[in-house]
């Protein structure tokens, strides 16, 4: 999702292979995402990307705000409420459960 | 309604892949690398924090004894970070299974109890008797400080999921008193409050880590220095 991308020339086109998710065509979709690197250190690596792409853009800058973690805690709570939901489906306000 | 009490303590699982190993290595995410002298604002709380315990932890100890500190930071931020996280809503907090508790208890109380043994042989075996005993009780305490050493991992490690369980089960219980009642205004206002003091001393949970710590750090400081 985060590979670069080289441009020389305006005219020459760049390769499925190293195009970013919001530049490939959408009939382009299928074929690019086979391309990806799916073996276990590919999947490390793009977490490892992700990772730091948050935290480069808000915790490791010279103010950074209390959001910075209160998104990562808002997400924690959606995240639990997913995978808890078939337990929580009974608790709701109802006349006949 | 003894189902629904419980069955936030249930291990996430889905499909059978088990969530709680993503779970319990969220926390680690939360501590940041520090590759500046002066870093960002994140990092330089977590840097004031960690001194701050490590001052406050390891300063009785002896040079070998200090050679413990990494380990017992660790300890201290993952149990802490543990608890504070399972204190958001929805969330399942993994130091409330016993099994988790009884396997870092376990080996770290071993390791202080075998390397007072092996170091210190003679003053280990003498801890197990207080200096001015009258001579006929002797064998009873021996036998009695034989358990408690025995019972210290079994404690430290039931302290910790017991006030953690009790203290979740505590703030289910409560809301659900307060949904119940809020159709019967008259109280539902004095429960809220109630269950929002109960939330802050809750969160002293955090205290609950540096009992922990702590005590495992006595049993350390008893076993290999003197």
């Amino acid at each position: 999702m985060a590979s670069v991308v080289f441009f020389s020339h305006s005219s020459l086109s760049v390769p499925l292979k190293d195009k970013k998710l919001l530049e490939v065509k959408l009939g382009e979709l299928p074929s690019w995402i086979l391309m990806r690197d799916f073996s276990p250190s590919g999947i490390v690596g793009a977490f490892r990307r992700g990772y730091y792409r948050y935290y480069n853009k808000y915790i490791n800058v010279k103010k950074g705000s209390i959001a910075g973690i209160t998104m990562v805690l808002a997400c924690y709570v959606v995240f639990n409420y997913t995978f808890s939901y078939k337990e929580l489906k009974h608790e709701r306000r109802r006349k006949y459960h | 309604m003894n189902q629904n009490l419980f069955a936030s303590f249930n291990i996430p699982a889905i499909l059978g892949i088990p969530l709680v190993i993503l779970i319990i290595m969220l926390p680690a995410t939360f501590i940041t690398p520090t590759n500046n002298l002066i870093n960002n604002r994140f990092s330089s709380l977590q840097q004031w924090l960690i001194q701050l315990m490590l001052k406050q932890m390891m300063i009785t100890h002896s040079t070998k004894g200090r050679t413990w500190s990494l380990m017992l930071m660790a300890l201290i931020t993952f149990i802490a970070l543990n608890n504070l996280l399972g204190l958001t809503p929805y969330a399942f907090t993994p130091t409330t299974q016993l099994s988790m508790n009884l396997g870092m208890a376990i080996p770290l109380w071993a390791a202080t109890v075998l390397m007072g043994l092996r170091f210190k042989t003679k003053l280990a075996l003498a801890h197990f008797l207080p200096q001015g005993t009258p001579v006929p009780l002797i064998p009873m305490l021996i036998i009695i400080e034989t358990i408690s050493l025995f019972i210290q991992p079994v404690a430290l490690a039931v302290r910790l999921t017991a006030n953690i369980t009790a203290g979740h089960l505590l703030m289910h219980l409560l809301g659900d008193t307060t949904l119940t009642l809020m159709s019967i205004y008259l109280s539902s206002s004095t429960i809220t409050i109630i269950i929002i003091i109960l939330l802050i001393t809750l969160e002293l949970g955090v205290a609950l880590i540096q009992a922990y710590v702590f005590t495992l750090l006595v049993s350390l400081y008893l076993h290999d220095n003197s």
